[in-house]
């Protein structure tokens, strides 16, 4: 979802075609608000329900939890946007550092 | 030069200084604290080297000793070399992509004054009960035990000035990446530039975790908690991993602008064109990822395990490769050029063989195995001296004299700046060169005195005669920085003659609005591209208009000032004295209530009027 | 673009919160500032995974034996939705309904506030358990990292009413635009902390 360029020349159509694309934006919100709570739900489902190892539970989790985090930055916070190159490019190298230190503290701590 | 300036008394310039947000003004400050502090550190060398001269010394206990390596390492580190090379930045970078400011001039006032007063309070420790000993690594399960309140006051001093330099990273990114002149992509900025973005981007990740493992060793010491603790579950490598994971990238933020002020002065007095510019950029941003996958090579003896140690030997290796391509690049822009033997051109050629023969014997270090022979020993001492005095320091040194002109307007004196280098390069090499052999033959690094006999004792007497050569080279250079100041003579916007990069372009030093109308930038080397094209300056991208300017603010150190306060409180509230939770509380109240203070309060800053900036050229503007 | 221009509804740019230099560098400053924030929570997470059920003696509580489902689940609940009715407030804001926004902003705030509320009885809930910040190295990973991202709530939270109550009578300019939007960028970070905080504290914890 771009900010596109807006420039038909009538303001007033400017105006309307922005306040549609507002609101079917907001559509698209609500529609991952819904995603969201329905991954929480499984996630939770996952560890309440008795039947599986951890070996299974554990990944399945922290993969759902990477999905719900994406849909945040990429819908919630815009970030599929144009004009966050930059941003999406400092989040994900902060993302790396981190994903670096916990592999780290994970295996060679108590090894 | 503006004339508004001109007629202030004492009072009236300490308050512009207190109060001031310009980013000119701002490295001054830093400069001089920068500088303050070298000096600080330089004096707890000069102890250090005269407590080990000779075998079995008593000229300072051994207390005292780890007391004073401590500092010598911290307070060179960290208030030292990154405020000296937050100096440069400030005053350069912004003049070289044509802004007239950094992109928040209140926040980085906010970051001098942050570390200025944790550098105090780091220091007051020396006055009240002794400072910190366990290191400038300060690893938990000696820094746990140490009595006193040294340590405390490395976790807050360290701290607070760590804030302050996150959030001049932050600064120097987002300006370096919204406010360039028109004309000037990415691959047109020049290499003190893109120094300043990786460097601030490392800045940026490296900071949390030394933030992080501060906090957990203040929560050990001052709040009762165990992680580091083994009998109660905690397990001390943490630190290290934390600190590590900061000091190794650390290590890369002091030395990348360090390349970049050389990579300004190689073209400038070979009169050529820096050589391999793209291969130059991408050597940078390539050391400032491969910074953050080497960490545990300080650990290596640490019992991390066959495996790990492999990946992160290997992967230290692998840093000297875009090093090396530099190395090539500088040898190469003065291969074929006319070079002019000027200051900075004694310490950028000097830099070259001593940063190199600290990179080889970093290669060795990278070997896991040997470093079993190697690690706490002088070979480590003197390798990372020569990395970073051959490196950072004399990139300083070079960089205070090209820069001085466009800080101050004035020259430092040609002949006594190469009286310093001499002595200060010879100084240099007699203490640390002989390390390299005081650790291969067995000596210890950390230890207070040594015993007769052993083959150590002529070379520590050595390596102490190097540290006076230096401490000579430095008296020098106050000196030439007193008489140049005196005689106060003023010099134009290219002094050095051969400027190839915008901030050359305007007057030294620039007015406090910097362009009057922001460059155009046709290509790289923007200002050579005129000089070549007969042009006596910058072409204008846009017209002369109001120029929109920050206002001053006293905030910036009232919330610094907070935080010095509270850090007393919370180091004495351990004692179970009365006052210090109140203090503490003062302090954060003081702190809180001037950011509340800004954020309610609005700020436009102010306007220059066009009318004003159409008055005599050379003049400058009434505000 | 002048800050405090006055607008209407039909002259109010699109993005009213990239529409100055100095919007343009704080929503830049302030994605940046996010990304350190991932290294901040990521290395207390990592702390938190090395000392996660380190205890001195069995007598201690273990992760499993003290979360709970429900609860953890409601809590997830108020702070996800708070984030709903931030992007609420910035869906108003983009059409310029200043009271409309307002409005979503104090949901925002309440729902932040209930959320702070049933950690504090949570924590209280631990502590007479024996599992406190200083009986044990997990007990200080744990209020250390959870605690921390409750100090960033609450600080949010301080930060949305002060935001709402400077500008209640000034409505929407292009000064205080951006600061609505910043801070809405902050408040859908710690719901992301915490989306990682009940997976790998809470559910972790329970899976065992």
């Amino acid at each position: 979802m771009a900010n596109q360029q807006l420039n038909s020349g009538n303001p007033r159509v400017d105006i309307e075609y922005r306040r549609r694309k507002n609101a079917e934006e907001m559509k698209y919100q609500l529609v991952s608000f819904a995603l969201m709570i329905f991954l929480t739900l499984i996630a939770f489902a996952a560890v309440y329900i008795k039947g599986f190892t951890s070996w299974f539970t554990v990944p399945f989790i922290i993969l759902l939890a990477v999905v719900q985090v994406i849909f945040q930055l990429y819908y919630f916070m815009h970030m599929s946007h144009k004009g966050h190159e930059a941003p999406s490019l400092f989040l994900y190298s902060g993302v790396l550092v981190g994903a670096i230190t916990i592999l780290a503290f994970s295996t060679i701590i108590w090894w | 030069m503006s004339t508004y300036a001109q007629k202030k008394g004492f009072g009236a310039t300490l308050w512009d200084f207190l109060t001031t947000v310009d980013h000119k003004k701002i490295a001054i400050l830093y400069l001089i604290a920068g500088g303050f502090f070298f000096l600080v550190g330089g004096l707890e060398a000069i102890f250090i080297r005269i407590q080990l001269a000779v075998p079995n010394n008593d000229f300072v206990s051994a207390g005292l000793f780890n007391e004073i390596i401590t500092m010598h390492g911290t307070t060179m580190i960290f208030l030292a070399a990154m405020p000296l090379v937050f100096a440069f930045m400030n005053a350069v970078m912004p003049l070289q992509i044509g802004a007239r400011d950094v992109a928040f001039p209140f926040v980085n006032a906010l970051g001098f004054w942050l570390f200025f007063f944790g550098g105090i309070f780091l220091n007051l420790s020396w006055f009240l009960g002794g400072a910190p000993d366990a290191g400038w690594t300060s690893y938990a399960s000696l820094a746990l035990h140490s009595k006193g309140h040294g340590v405390d006051f490395y976790i807050l001093g360290l701290q607070i000035s760590g804030i302050g330099t996150l959030i001049g990273g932050i600064n120097f990114l987002v300006t370096i990446i919204n406010m360039r002149a028109p004309g000037m992509t990415y691959m047109r900025m020049p290499l003190f530039t893109w120094t300043t973005f990786v460097t601030s981007a490392l800045i940026l990740f490296a900071f949390p975790p030394l933030t992080v493992g501060l906090v957990l060793m203040m929560f050990d010491r001052l709040f009762g908690a165990n992680f580091f603790d083994v009998t109660l579950g905690g397990n001390t490598v943490i630190w290290e991993h934390l600190f590590w994971i900061f000091g190794h990238p650390e290590v890369y933020i002091l030395i990348l602008p360090a390349f970049g002020i050389f990579s300004e002065i190689f073209p400038i007095f070979s009169r050529k064109r820096l050589f391999g510019y793209s291969s130059m950029v991408f050597a940078t941003v390539l050391i400032g990822f491969l910074g953050f996958m080497v960490w545990a090579h300080h650990m290596f003896t640490t019992g991390l395990g066959p495996v790990a140690n492999a990946i992160f030997a290997v992967a230290t290796m692998a840093i000297g490769v875009p090093t090396g391509i530099k190395i090539f690049n500088w040898l190469l822009t003065m291969w074929g050029g006319s070079v002019k033997f000027t200051t900075p051109m004694h310490w950028a050629m000097a830099f070259i063989p001593s940063f190199l023969a600290g990179g080889v014997t970093g290669v060795m270090l990278a070997s896991a195995a040997a470093d079993y022979q190697y690690h706490d020993t002088y070979f480590v001492v003197a390798h990372f001296h020569y990395v970073i005095v051959g490196g950072v320091v004399f990139a300083v040194f070079a960089g205070t004299h090209l820069y001085w002109p466009k800080m101050f307007g004035t020259m430092l004196n040609e002949t006594l700046g190469k009286i310093t280098f001499w002595l200060f390069f010879i100084g240099f090499h007699l203490t640390f060169f002989i390390q390299h052999f005081l650790g291969l033959w067995g000596m210890p690094r950390r230890v207070f005195t040594y015993l007769p006999g052993q083959g150590f004792d002529s070379a520590n007497m050595v390596s102490s005669i190097g540290a006076a050569f230096m401490g000579l080279g430095v008296i020098v250079m106050l000196y030439n920085i007193i008489v140049t100041s005196v005689k106060n003579v003023k010099v134009g916007n290219d002094p050095w003659g051969d400027g190839r990069t915008l901030e050359w372009a305007i007057p030294s030093p620039p007015p406090f609005y910097n362009f009057k109308q922001l460059p155009l930038v046709r290509g790289l080397d923007a200002y050579w591209l005129e000089k070549m094209d007969g042009k006596k300056g910058m072409t204008p991208a846009e017209p002369l208009g109001d120029i929109h300017m920050p206002n001053s603010s006293f905030l910036p150190f009232m919330m610094a000032l907070g935080l010095f306060i509270a850090a007393f409180g919370a180091m004495y509230h351990v004692n179970d004295k009365a006052w210090a939770l109140p203090v503490m509380i003062i302090g954060l109240l003081v702190t809180f209530g001037s950011m509340f203070l800004r954020s309610v309060k609005d700020d436009h800053g102010f306007h220059i009027h066009k009318e004003d900036l159409m008055d005599d050229d050379d003049k400058g503007v009434k505000a | 673009m002048h800050a405090d221009e006055k607008f209407t509804y039909e002259t109010w740019p699109a993005a009213p919160e990239k529409s100055t230099l100095e919007s343009k560098n704080k929503f830049l400053g302030f994605w940046f500032f996010l990304g350190g924030e991932t290294v901040l929570f990521a290395s207390l997470f990592a702390t938190y995974l090395a000392l996660k059920d380190k205890v001195p003696s069995s007598s201690h509580p273990l992760a499993k034996d003290l979360f709970e489902l429900p609860l953890t689940f409601v809590a997830t609940m108020l702070l996800l939705t708070s984030s709903l009715t931030s992007v609420y407030a910035m869906y108003h804001m983009k059409n310029f309904a200043f009271k409309k926004m307002m409005v979503w902003l104090g949901l925002t705030a309440l729902l932040g506030a209930g959320f702070l509320g049933l950690e504090v009885y949570e924590f209280t809930h631990y502590v007479h358990e024996g599992h406190t910040f200083t009986s044990s190295a997990f007990g200080s990973a744990f209020y250390t990292l959870v605690g921390f991202h409750g100090g960033h709530v609450a600080f949010g939270l301080l930060w949305c009413l002060t935001l709402m109550f400077r500008n209640s009578k000034r409505g929407l300019d292009l000064y205080n635009a951006p600061k609505f939007y910043v801070f809405s960028l902050y408040w859908h970070f710690i719901d992301v902390v915490w989306v990682f905080i009940f997976t790998v504290v809470y559910l972790m914890g329970m899976v065992g």
